[in-house]
């Protein structure tokens, strides 16, 4: 009904003592999107998330989410916000159902728990111990009770991490199926995969400060307006024939040869142009290669310690080489 | 969107949420054998053991003792049981329960509802309260019953003293389940507290052969206190004094400094 951001936080501050963990933070996540908060591990987007739903106080900033503050309004905040904590288990005897009843119980219009079952593909395993579970089951569950009390906003944190490729699917197959329901999402993650599969919008945390906002797409042409085109010529071709063939071309920012292939970085209609170029030197190519920067490649440099941000783009950096 | 605000919990709704978690915690631990066994039913079996087996069952418990002379061994091992039965609840199950459910991040999951964490520690106390009562409870059934120990001569003192040891027994352990880092030194802690206690207060061997310094030292800690005091109601020795003010202290003491060190997270 109304354009009221879902959260609104501005300048928000956290230290842990001596150690800045939120440095400043702003961000405004409106009704029904996926809002992707990025960053590597430590980087400060978990005690973001915290002070969205209240559970850390702001050294300094102000938090409105849902038109509550956090820290004073706590309890009613908790009864329309769900949170789904990192490394937040149950007791290992309880059972599936059980604990989605209790955690029903806790909510003044809760949803119903053999819906949320069938929602989340549990329903097999309602009568299950939480030690039985497996991992994306347990995620699965910890979803569930995230959303028992029908909340507006869901904060998921690090919902996929440590799940195998097809349990992560799943989940995210479930996340997409809550948005479709009217509930507005923060998904906090350092899985480029998943935030390019799911958010509309995506934060880039890095040490305590935002380093951009945008849709996955926005970032990824922050970051790398580049693209990079490998052409290897047939037979043998001379270096400077093949760099003097590209004199003139308008979108090409860098050229070199190493190894036989002639490496073109640049943007625009940079493919079409070159090939061309080439082919008006009479050189032929049989093997042509073009990456594009990723968005863990706008990831890497945007949240990295002073890596270039023209460093090569090849889309091939493993999402675990951006941990620490 | 609306933006009513939640209609605040009222106070039986809070009693209903607060009864429904004690259940829950309740079912958890009737599932869990090796709590079940060594909270519940140990004490009354140790009993049944030693006074079927024990020489020293049916002897006089203390043939110096002008009080202690006339009543028998397992009479005498009798509130040395019900320490026990204390002592593993509170030292043991229930420390070791609430650091479980802080280092698995229960308690944090708890604290993102409206409800928060704090219930679900009331929850476990009152289930580990009833275990408790109950296993004291079985043991001294079967101690009246099936083997020849004399009734309490002061039923009500011995009740009083009963329910001051708790307290007192369940502070200690409340420090331990505030101050343990994780479930495994919660476990470690509690159990050596366990260990030490358990001497103290008789169980491995009994306080009056125990060399004087020892039966004074036990004086001064909540067991050992626990263990004499209900000692001295069973048999009609004059009012233990100093034990109830030591058990009293325990309790004034460690309970707030729990309640202030305790950590959620």
């Amino acid at each position: 009904m109304s354009s009221t951001p879902v959260v609104r936080a501005e300048h928000l501050r956290k230290a842990y003592g001596s150690t800045l963990a939120v440095a400043d933070v702003s961000l405004t996540v409106e009704q029904g999107e996926i809002y992707g908060i990025l960053g590597r591990n430590g980087a400060g987007k978990t005690t973001t998330v915290e002070m969205l739903a209240g559970l850390r106080t702001p050294d300094a900033g102000t938090v409105r989410v849902l038109g509550l503050d956090p820290t004073r309004d706590a309890a009613a905040l908790h009864e329309r916000v769900g949170l789904q904590l990192q490394e937040s288990a149950l007791p290992d005897r309880l059972r599936v159902r059980e604990a989605l009843d209790l955690y029903a119980s806790f909510y003044a219009d809760p949803a119903d728990p053999a819906d949320l079952l069938d929602l989340l593909g549990l329903t097999a395993k309602a009568g299950t111990a939480f030690k039985d579970l497996s991992g994306g089951q347990k995620q699965r569950l910890s979803v569930a009770l995230a959303l028992v009390g029908r909340p507006q906003l869901a904060i998921l944190d690090e919902l996929t991490t440590g799940l195998d490729p097809h349990a992560r699917r799943e989940t995210w197959a479930v996340v997409e199926a809550i948005r479709a329901s009217g509930v507005t999402i923060v998904l906090v993650t350092h899985l480029m995969e998943e935030a390019e599969r799911l958010c509309d919008r995506i934060a880039l945390i890095a040490s305590g400060r935002v380093s951009a906002v945008g849709t996955p797409e926005e970032i990824v042409a922050l970051a790398h307006g580049e693209q990079v085109l490998r052409v290897r010529p047939d037979g043998r071709v001379p270096d400077d024939v093949l760099l003097g063939a590209l004199a003139g071309v308008p979108d090409v920012r860098d050229a070199s040869v190493a190894d036989r292939t002639l490496v073109v970085r640049g943007g625009g209609t940079l493919v079409q142009d070159v090939l061309v170029a080439l082919d008006r030197h009479g050189v032929r190519t049989s093997d042509v290669r073009l990456d594009r920067a990723s968005l863990e490649d706008a990831f890497v440099s945007l949240t990295g310690d002073g890596a270039d941000a023209s460093a090569d783009a090849r889309p091939s950096v493993p999402a675990s080489a951006s941990e620490v | 969107m609306t933006t009513t605000t939640a209609p605040r919990p009222t106070a039986p709704a809070q009693r209903r949420t607060l009864a429904r978690m004690a259940l829950v915690e309740g079912r958890l631990l009737l599932r869990d054998p090796s709590v079940m066994f060594f909270s519940l039913l140990f004490p009354a079996l140790l009993l049944t053991v030693l006074g079927l087996a024990m020489p020293w069952a049916d002897q006089p418990y203390d043939a110096e003792d002008p009080f202690l002379s006339r009543i028998s061994g397992i009479t005498g091992y009798t509130p040395i049981v019900l320490s026990l039965a204390i002592a593993t609840v509170a030292l043991s199950t229930y420390p070791a329960t609430i650091a479980t459910y802080r280092q698995r991040g229960v308690l944090r999951r708890l604290s993102t509802t409206p409800v928060g964490p704090g219930r679900l520690l009331v929850a476990q106390v009152l289930v580990n309260l009833v275990a408790l009562l109950a296993a004291a409870a079985l043991a001294v059934a079967v101690g009246l019953a099936v083997l020849d120990v004399s009734a309490p001569s002061q039923p009500l003192l011995l009740l009083g003293v009963f329910v001051l040891a708790v307290l007192a027994v369940f502070a200690m352990g409340s420090l331990v389940a505030a101050l343990a880092p994780t479930a495994a030194a919660a476990n470690g802690w509690g159990m050596t507290l366990y260990f030490v206690s358990l001497f103290f207060a008789g169980v491995w061997l009994p306080l009056p052969i125990m060399p004087d310094v020892v039966q004074d030292i036990a004086t001064y800690l909540p067991l050992g206190a626990a263990s004499q005091a209900m000692t001295a109601a069973w048999v009609g020795q004059p009012f233990p004094t100093t034990q109830v003010l030591v058990l009293a202290a325990w309790t004034l003491l460690a309970t707030p400094v729990a309640a202030r060190l305790f950590r959620w997270s």
